[in-house]
């Protein structure tokens, strides 16, 4: 009885090794580097600490008492609120049209969806790159296009009211392929079946994609949302390179914020601060999302 | 009133044709079962009477109005799915009051024909359920609730029944006979089981890639299949197809030499000469064990015995396999040879093209009398 039982035992510790031993490859890169540099960041923001040398001073919450003095940081805050829900609904609508529009077993329509993804393959400097030359007040293809029109161009990245929209702009560009990829899944899972019920049931095209398509790609739509917003929240290259921030301070975002602070002024523990910050409205943003996605089910 | 009939149908994918050419009369309030195997085109036709597909040539009418280019929602015709096709983000009375809807009908006489339907299906209970949270049997309930809302001039089912369970496909089958009864509709019904096709049907179209090959009652075509394929189509098991030369004629038919023994079908012999080849159908159903010397010598291979009845499957002289179907309690052992007896008024003939020749009087009589 007590063999079996100590068996039993033996078995099962057996099991949870082999368990342990098929998960430890994920397992120690979990911890390495995102369970360690998120509690070190956490560690870190406690402090005044500074990049190179050794100078660590426990300073408890004063990073984010000087944080949330600061206008600066508010400002980025603001403006990266701000590119957000500019470029957010943009994507997931744009995103979602161009899928229903792609939506075909066709030559020209496979080949227009690769179209459509290839500028998602490209690195963020090619593509600011780009989008530079394209709105370059001199010689750029929008410039020409307002002379041809008898219009004076406009020096986007110049301007502090179209800075923004123009890194809007760049970044739908650029990312507008992976959503529209989910979006054509999300479409192709749909039963074909269904749309033939609802043409004999006598629904109007409008009414087959407001009662069946709609409703059958919310999960991809709550996916979609969740992603931009986790992405976008972190806006940094485009800025970086386009307007370096400017003009006077119009599109520095959060991200590039915390970089300055961290690596051009040394201030480690503060910039852990801000992107702590960060986190938490990246998070947030990200639970709301699921909750309302859950309501509604 | 509720007619369709199929004027000289086609249809064509690219070079490939589907249908050739089929005509076809569908009467009021009958209930008509398209049957064939996979590819033969009875799904193909059925949708191109719903108006799911477009028709390459011919003319379908409903009630002598013609339908080809009329939209599938405007035809006056509703349909059951395979898969149910039901809207999944929709509760069971919105999946049945969407069609209703989307014509402008008011919410009172929708909600009047939803609790009719219900109580016709005892379905009540299920009407604020959505699909996912349904048995399949339930969603093909509201499948066929949804179909029966909008009061068609004609049903159209489309392998309704083949998701099921075996149990449930039998009880779903009887239900849907009683549902023909009750709502004396026109029903127009897919499938590739032959025991559905011959317990719902009052008249069977047998397909064979992209032709009619038969219509008939189901006794009909039982009784008088017009070829090999029909023949082996209809029945459980399949009718046995053997060959054999034209050993003689008689007043009665044609006697045939088989490589096992001889038979005697009652047949009429147009045509045919003595040393012809042809094939003798025998259902398994109409075998029987005789004595030493009769009929046919079958090797028996397997025996299945299902308590009311025996299975033997074994072969004849040229290694043809056959069914032969026995009573339960026959005495019958794996690796003997049993001499197997047919009724010259149970076998049928055929050419060696298939075609079947004419049984007599006498073998017919008294077979359409039920």
């Amino acid at each position: 009885m007590s063999s079996a039982v100590s068996r039993a035992r033996m078995v099962r510790l057996r099991d949870g090794l082999s368990a342990l031993a098929f998960l430890a490859p994920f397992l120690v890169f979990y911890l390495l580097f995102l369970v360690y540099p998120f509690g070190l960041g956490i560690w870190i923001s406690f402090h005044d600490w500074e990049l190179v040398g050794s100078f660590r001073e426990w300073i408890g919450l004063w990073n984010y008492e000087d944080m949330f003095a600061d206008p600066q940081f508010w400002r980025a805050v603001r403006n990266t609120l701000t590119f957000a829900a500019m470029t957010v609904p943009v994507m997931v609508g744009l995103a979602l049209l161009l899928a229903l529009g792609l939506n075909r077993q066709t030559r020209i329509h496979g080949a227009l969806r690769a179209i459509f993804f290839t500028s998602n393959v490209l690195s963020v400097t090619v593509v600011t790159l780009i989008w530079i030359m394209v709105l370059s007040p001199d010689r750029g293809l929008i410039a020409q296009l307002f002379r041809s029109l008898g219009l004076e161009p406009i020096a986007f990245l110049a301007s502090t009211t179209w800075a923004m929209p123009a890194i809007v702009a760049t970044t739908v560009w650029w990312g507008i392929g992976f959503p529209m990829i989910l979006f054509l899944a999300g479409l192709q899972q749909i039963p074909g079946e269904l749309y033939e019920a609802a043409r004999l049931d006598n629904a109007s095209p409008w009414r087959r994609f407001t009662r069946i398509t709609l409703p059958a790609l919310r999960r991809t739509f709550v996916l979609v949302a969740i992603l931009q917003v986790i992405g976008q929240l972190q806006i940094f290259g485009q800025v970086l390179i386009m307007t370096g921030g400017g003009p006077s301070q119009s599109t520095r975002s959060l991200v590039q914020t915390i970089y300055e602070t961290g690596f051009a002024d040394w201030q480690l523990g503060y910039a852990s601060a801000m992107s702590l910050f960060l986190f938490v409205v990246m998070f947030v943003a990200s639970m709301a999302q699921l909750y309302i996605a859950r309501q509604e089910d | 009133m509720a007619s369709v009939r199929l004027r000289a149908v086609a249809k064509n994918y690219g070079a490939v044709r589907a249908i050739h050419e089929v005509n076809l009369d569908v009467e009021h309030r009958e209930f008509v079962v398209l049957v064939g195997p996979s590819g033969c085109g009875k799904s193909t036709l059925l949708r191109m009477i719903a108006g799911l597909e477009t028709i390459s040539g011919g003319e379908i009418t409903l009630d002598d109005q013609v339908i080809n280019d009329v939209p599938a929602g405007g035809r006056g015709v509703a349909m059951v799915f395979q898969n149910y096709a039901l809207y999944p983000h929709m509760t069971a009375a919105q999946n049945m009051a969407f069609g209703l809807e989307n014509i402008g009908m008011a919410r009172e006489e929708i909600n009047r024909r939803i609790a009719h339907a219900a109580s016709t299906l005892k379905i009540e209970e299920l009407l604020q359920r959505r699909p996912k949270a349904m048995s399949g049997g339930q969603r093909q309930r509201i499948a066929i609730g949804r179909a029966i809302v909008r009061d068609p001039k004609v049903f159209l089912f489309d392998e309704p029944l083949s998701n099921l369970d075996a149990a449930l496909r039998v009880q779903m089958r009887i239900e849907i006979a009683k549902l023909h009864q009750r709502l004396d509709a026109t029903m127009i019904y897919v499938t590739h089981d032959q025991v559905e096709a011959m317990t719902l049907a009052d008249k069977i179209v047998v397909l064979s890639a992209g032709r009619i090959e038969q219509v008939g009652t189901p006794l009909e075509l039982y009784h008088t299949p017009r070829n090999t394929f029909v023949a082996g189509f209809i029945g459980s098991p399949k009718m046995n197809i053997i060959d054999g030369k034209v050993a003689a004629i008689t007043p009665e038919g044609v006697d045939v030499e088989t490589p096992s023994g001889r038979l005697a079908i009652a047949a009429e012999p147009a045509g045919l000469a003595i040393g012809d080849s042809v094939r003798v159908g025998i259902r398994p159903e109409h075998m029987g064990v005789g004595k030493p010397g009769d009929g046919l010598a079958v090797v028996v291979e397997v025996v299945e015995r299902l308590g009311d009845e025996t299975m033997v499957y074994g072969t004849i002289g040229d290694g043809t396999s056959v069914v032969v179907k026995l009573d339960g309690t026959a005495r019958v052992r794996t690796g003997e040879t049993i001499p197997i007896s047919v009724a010259a008024t149970d076998g049928h003939l055929f050419t060696m093209d298939g075609e079947a020749l004419r049984r007599t009087p006498a073998a017919l009589e008294g077979l359409f009398d039920v």
